[in-house]
């Protein structure tokens, strides 16, 4: 039985797990109660855009923790339940069926959704998205029967399901209104690796362009038509054209939001009964406010959560780190580099082998890797040792990164001494 | 089955059939063993999912690659020469009866 104060996680995702678990693993004594929409324990989601799309991987198989775990660590789960509303003055939340949970804290997990093409035609059969357990087996089921798959979207989703399509033998053309691969995510020289990548393995990408229309035929897909006047012929859509959080919960109880529930360096929203973590989560980054979707900003802020309710506050610091398997490539991304203003390439685009450091007014912000998971590794480690790593220390050590990492390791050691 | 017993920092221990093909990570998330994290599900990004192999038995493993090798410098807990990450540790029928040690803390 618990005693203690009563912490309420909306969210059933991997970042309201995680911060229950933390709770729990720091001793937490009170009640938690993990509130969370979908139907399934909270689940894994990197491989619906992989393994379970080629059927090398099954939905079933996806549980972060067995159903146990939470009985074992007195964790009230409630799955399949909506909560519709927060009264931030009473402090408890309202759910859909109209159940009323008390809280002392509040932790929002709620997450993201998935940005809506709003074109005609959005709602034709064979019109697909991919977020949940459901929307994979949808794609996988009708990708079975596809002949011609058009991806709306070139992005992380898009491109690890067009690897996996044409995998399968489906003819695959991506539709990106940018000018290249993963415009806001990666740098142009890995945007370039991943084009030649996927054209090589037969997919068209058309550049430039949105849709200005999903066209069908009795109810059902059968094309796109693009901006530029193109019709592409289409029995499958699929749609990943990036993600909202979900913050209505909070803005409607009057926390402030921005593109996101914005939170302070404990992750505390604006009202300090409410914590916000993971995709929802606008929080201090790198001089300004960064809100990211990842397993590791869902996993490090919930543990932070998890530390925070449990007394041991500090601020949140973690590096972020990221993946995305497109075919035969890992890309891997260490740090955050979107504004990076300069760039250094270790290895070769040709050999499929290398990574690009990525610098900002001279100081290393972010490495993305591809099939370089040790150069990955050793970015991250450098990134969050916190010493400046410079293009000049970076050309000098000729990319011998564990050399670096030692030396900019032994310096660290010496400041503290 | 193979048998694989997990033994937990505490001196707990418990034994997990588990089927050929299938990770010691996998395995021992779906038996609820809390020991294990694995935050990455598998893809040797995380070092959360750390074991020290009982003594005598490492040669009988299939080799660290390089990757792993890596990863390994990152773990929570010391790394020690019988370290291993159980992701990486694919169950054929040789590993029946394989005694393996949870450290202290995973992060």
């Amino acid at each position: 039985m618990s005693v203690g104060p009563t912490i309420v996680i909306i969210g059933g995702g991997q970042a309201g797990l995680q911060a229950a678990w933390a709770l729990r693993e720091q001793k937490f004594s009170g009640r938690i109660v993990l509130v969370g929409e979908e139907a399934s324990l909270p689940y894994q989601r990197p491989p619906l855009s992989k393994g379970c799309i080629e059927g090398s991987q099954s939905t079933d198989d996806l549980l972060l923790r067995p159903p146990r775990f939470f009985s074992d660590h007195d964790i009230e789960v409630r799955t399949g339940e909506r909560i519709v509303s927060i009264d931030p003055v009473e402090r408890r939340a309202i759910s859909a069926s109209g159940s009323t949970i008390p809280y002392d804290h509040l932790v929002l997990a709620t997450g993201s959704r998935n940005r809506l093409l709003n074109v005609d035609g959005g709602r034709l059969e064979g019109v697909h998205y991919l977020r949940s357990i459901e929307d994979a087996a949808a794609v996988r089921h009708r990708l079975l029967k596809t002949n011609r798959l058009v991806i709306i979207g070139g992005g992380f989703i898009g491109l690890e399901v067009a690897a996996v399509a044409r995998k399968m033998g489906v003819q695959t053309t991506i539709v990106d209104v940018a000018q290249r691969l993963m415009a806001r995510a990666v740098s142009s020289l890995t945007s370039e690796y991943f084009h030649d990548l996927h054209v090589g393995s037969g997919v068209t990408i058309r550049y430039q362009t949105g849709i200005r229309t999903i066209v069908g035929e009795q109810g059902a897909v059968t094309g796109a038509l693009l901006d530029n006047g193109e019709l592409l012929e289409a029995d499958q859509v699929l749609v990943g054209i990036g993600a909202v959080p979900n913050i209505e919960l909070a803005q409607n109880a009057g926390v402030d939001v921005n593109d996101g529930i914005v939170v302070d360096e404990f992750l505390t929203a604006s009202d300090p009964n409410i914590s916000a973590i993971g995709d929802c989560a606008r929080f201090p980054f790198g001089g300004g406010l960064a809100r990211f979707e990842s397993v590791q900003n869902a996993v490090d802020q919930g543990r932070a959560i998890g530390a925070k309710l449990a007394g041991r506050q500090k601020p949140y610091a973690a590096v972020p780190w990221f993946w995305s398997d497109q075919g035969s490539s890992k890309l891997q991304i260490a740090g955050y580099a979107s504004d990076h203003d300069e760039v250094l390439l270790s290895g070769e685009l040709r050999d499929g082998l290398f990574s690009v450091f990525c610098f900002r007014r001279g100081v290393l912000v972010g490495v993305e890797s591809v099939n370089r998971p040790l150069d990955h590794i050793a970015a991250r480690r450098m990134l969050q040792s916190g010493n400046r790593v410079t293009t000049a220390q970076l050309l000098e050590s000729r990319f011998d990164l564990k050399t670096l990492l030692s030396r900019i390791g032994n310096r660290a050691a010496g400041a503290g001494a | 089955m193979p048998v694989i017993t997990l033994v937990h920092h505490d001196g707990r221990r418990d034994a997990l059939d588990v089927p050929p093909g299938t990770s010691i990570m996998h395995a021992a998330i779906a038996a609820g063993i809390d020991g294990i994290v694995g935050e990455c599900g598998g893809s040797a990004m995380c070092a959360t999912c750390h074991v020290y192999v009982a003594e005598g038995k490492m040669d009988q493993l299939p080799p660290v690659d390089a990757v792993e090798d890596a990863m390994l410098d990152s773990t929570a807990c010391e790394r020690k020469p019988e370290s291993r990450l159980s992701c990486q540790l694919r169950v054929t029928e040789e590993f029946d009866g394989l005694v393996l040690f949870l450290p202290e803390q995973q992060v």
